[in-house]
């Protein structure tokens, strides 16, 4: 019987893993000593960098679709399937069909938006999180000549820089427009500056005031009421709007929470350094999934894979487990349409964004297209 | 200190992003009205960022000290 590695999950850091553990692992998997299953709910893998392009009608949206089964090496299983039920205790996970027990699990579940974590929300905001979201979005700013935005931000939420990003892009597509006068932009933060990030709080801001971004922070959302167009904080305050973009804050997958597996909010409890679940020495997770107090991001799940990677294949070899996960996390940050700065940090060495410019724009307009090898696991 | 019984402790030491009062406040969410959430930062700024948001948002404070290299900083959930 072969060794089973079960990785559940074909988002970024499930793709990742499954790809480069096979690449690792050619011999053993021809030998049959090994086999690795990646188990999707779906057939389709979406770069959601690429949502910020389809809201600016920069790219259009099957730029950034592809079929998983397309992603996937050969020496892969992919299972298209709907797992319901994790059990670390027993080693297996299971759906309505089947039941898959594993040597070794990577959990890869991801996090997505809340729509209902506030009253209000799914019936009036716009987001730019998810596919249907960024459609709608593009269409509604398209036909947009005037009128109050206001962005909300809510915790967690994957992609932190995301809502900086959007509200500056915001501002040069009206400016391009020529409409940006009658378009009042309006950004706000749930703490006391506009990122949660001091060094990118203090690189945005004077950028915002310079372009008459307007920014509140200390908002947090308690309501929205759709009738009256209107965002209710916590303190009581009314804010109107025309067009609402809000980001949500995020749980984890359902059948992390439906698992018990997970902490309230359906986050793995995750070792920060050996990126193992807590209480148990066989399952890993990685990437959004975690409860780990740093970045949803795609580039983080990169980072991640690579030492949950080598210690994976240590194990198999017999090898002690030597990897650390440090921490790192990387990430453009869009100053308008045409540049970008981009920031980069672990545990114990905080970012400083570098300085913005249209090669480091052009930088991760070039990487949407070599993520594509990435998720393969060729970089 | 050692009287406050300490529902929930974060563990946000290298935390930069989203950082230490982001975690906070996600866990504030999933407590009750009374518990106390505990926060470990590595951040300086934490000491005087976390009092800032718990006393804008009506929380209680209840205590925020340094602890070698670190700060441990407890709220308790006013409303």
């Amino acid at each position: 019987m072969p060794r089973r590695i079960v990785v559940l999950g074909g988002g970024t850091a499930g793709t990742m893993v499954a790809n480069r553990l096979a690449r690792r692992l050619t011999d053993q998997i021809r030998s049959k000593e090994v086999e690795i299953l990646l188990i999707s709910n779906t057939e389709k893998h979406i770069y959601q960098p690429g949502y910020l392009s389809i809201v600016f009608n920069e790219q259009a949206p099957e730029h950034f679709i592809r079929e998983e089964k397309d992603l996937i090496r050969r020496d892969v299983h992919l299972i298209v399937d709907e797992i319901q039920r994790i059990e670390p205790e027993q080693n297996r996970v299971l759906s309505d069909r089947a039941e898959y027990p594993y040597d070794y699990l990577v959990i890869a579940t991801g996090s997505r938006p809340d729509f209902g974590s506030v009253p209000g929300l799914r019936e009036s905001a716009h987001n730019f999180y998810t596919l249907e979201g960024a459609i709608r979005l593009r269409d509604t700013l398209a036909g947009m000549k005037r009128g109050r935005i206001l962005i909300t931000v809510d915790t967690p939420h994957k992609c932190p820089a995301a809502p900086l990003e959007i509200a500056l892009m915001l501002d040069d597509y009206f400016r391009r427009r020529g409409v940006r006068e009658q378009v009042e932009i309006k950004y706000t933060y749930p703490i006391g500056r506009i990122h949660a990030l001091e060094s990118v709080a203090e690189w945005a801001l004077p950028r915002f005031e310079e372009r008459g971004i307007l920014h509140e922070t200390f908002f947090n959302l308690e309501r929205v009421d759709p009738e009256r167009k209107a965002v209710i904080t916590m303190d009581g305050e009314e804010h109107p709007f025309d067009v609402l973009i809000s980001v949500p804050a995020h749980k984890g997958a359902q059948v992390i929470l439906d698992s018990g597996i997970g902490d309230g909010m359906g986050f793995v409890p995750t070792d920060r350094h050996s990126l193992k679940m807590k209480g148990f020495d066989n399952v890993y997770a990685i990437g959004d999934a975690t409860d780990l107090p740093i970045s949803k991001a795609g580039s983080t799940a990169h980072y991640q894979s690579e030492p949950l990677i080598r210690n994976l294949v240590s194990r198999l070899r017999g090898l002690p487990e030597t990897a650390v996960y440090d921490g790192k996390v990387a990430c453009f940050l869009e100053n308008s349409l045409r540049d970008a700065s981009f920031i980069v940090f672990d545990y114990e060495h905080p970012p400083k964004p570098a300085a913005a410019s249209e090669l480091l724009h052009w930088m991760k307009m070039a990487y949407g297209e070599i993520y594509w090898l990435n998720v393969r696991g060729i970089l | 200190m050692s009287e406050v019984e300490v529902k929930t402790s974060i563990d946000a030491r290298g935390s930069f992003c989203p950082g230490p009062l982001m975690e906070l406040i996600k866990a504030m969410k999933q407590a009750q009205t009374g518990d106390v959430i505990e926060v470990l930062s590595s951040d300086t700024g934490s000491a005087k960022d976390i009092p800032e948001w718990a006393r804008k948002m009506g929380h209680e404070v209840v205590y925020c000290e340094q602890a070698g290299d670190h700060w441990k900083i407890a709220v308790r959930k006013a409303r």
